[in-house]
């Protein structure tokens, strides 16, 4: 029952710090700002966290309530469909990767990344009607490995820090 | 530990062959978007999503595109050897003044602020009307 409760406040405090990262990098400004969605995906590095500390149940959990309160706090329906589609598609490739054991949190988090970008493109495709878009996500893949590897390795040096959390 | 070394290592080549795998499917993808790439005919000047002008990019234009209350907002655009951009305008961004000329087909300059897009089209794409909804 102890270690119930401990679990439940040790992901409340995560998810929190997943949307302080999330504010974080919606106030730093765009890198490149022709190409709308190149980021680097710090929320994800909390997600990788509770993917290998908690498992996949919890990891869902956090990133569902991040995407609602983000949407609730700086945005709308519109940025919700975006997110969420993102959110989802990279938590199931994340989790089918961490499955099948053969790849490090980098490797993780690198898929995590490219199917993130694939998620907001696919919605991107649907509400603008204009498959041209498909060249930005071809960009957009490179970013995201990139951007997946630096969330991969804050991800597992965060992980062997925090070895206290394991539950 | 439930990782040993050996399973590390494993891991980690498995890292980076998953990163140069993705990056090769996205370099084949852009090379084959540029391979199906074809030179366009003309340029369509849309604005809130309507043709208003159709120029043909063999000729040279210099012609400035009036939108909004009075008329007052501007976007100047050029068509020179085969090539149509916007030299200026009086959005306040300038996203449309600072991207590259385009010349083929399916290429577009847009200008969010002013609602005007410009976009090389075909010869045989012909003024279409946009698609019905079903």
């Amino acid at each position: 029952m102890k270690s119930k409760t401990k679990k439940i406040a040790i992901l409340g405090v995560l998810t929190s710090v997943a949307l302080v990262l999330s504010y974080l990098e919606a106030i730093i400004p765009p890198i490149y700002s022709a190409v709308p969605g190149i980021k680097v995906g710090l929320p994800n590095i909390v997600i990788i966290l509770v993917l290998y500390r908690f498992g996949f149940k919890q990891a869902i959990s956090v990133s569902l309530m991040r995407v609602f309160i983000v949407a609730l706090l700086f945005g709308n329906a519109m940025t919700l469909a975006y997110s969420l589609s993102g959110a989802i598609l990279s938590l199931l490739a994340m989790v089918l990767f961490r499955r099948i054991d053969k790849f490090s949190q980098v490797g993780v988090s690198i898929i995590g990344g490219v199917m993130h970008n694939l998620g907001q493109v696919l919605v991107a495709i649907v509400l603008l009607h204009s498959t041209l878009i498909g060249y930005y996500m071809l960009i957009l893949t490179f970013t995201g490995t990139l951007a997946g590897v630096v969330v991969g390795i804050a991800g597992s040096l965060l992980i062997r820090r925090l070895e206290k959390l394991k539950m | 530990m439930e990782n040993n070394r050996s399973s590390q290592k494993r891991k980690l080549k498995n890292d980076i062959v998953l990163a140069v795998v993705i990056v090769v499917i996205a370099m084949a993808g852009l090379l084959l978007f540029n391979f199906l790439k074809t030179p366009g005919d003309f340029v369509s000047v849309k604005i809130d999503g309507v043709e208003k002008y159709r120029y043909s990019l063999s000729e040279n234009v210099d012609t400035v595109i009036y939108t909004g209350k009075d008329n007052k907002q501007e976007n100047r655009i050029v068509i020179k050897d085969g090539k149509a951009s916007v030299v200026s305008a009086t959005c306040p961004d300038k996203i449309c003044v600072g991207h590259r000329e385009i010349s083929m087909v399916n290429e577009s300059i847009v200008c969010l602020p002013h609602k005007v897009v410009v976009e090389i089209v075909s010869a045989d794409s012909g003024a279409k009307e946009p698609d019905l909804v079903v």
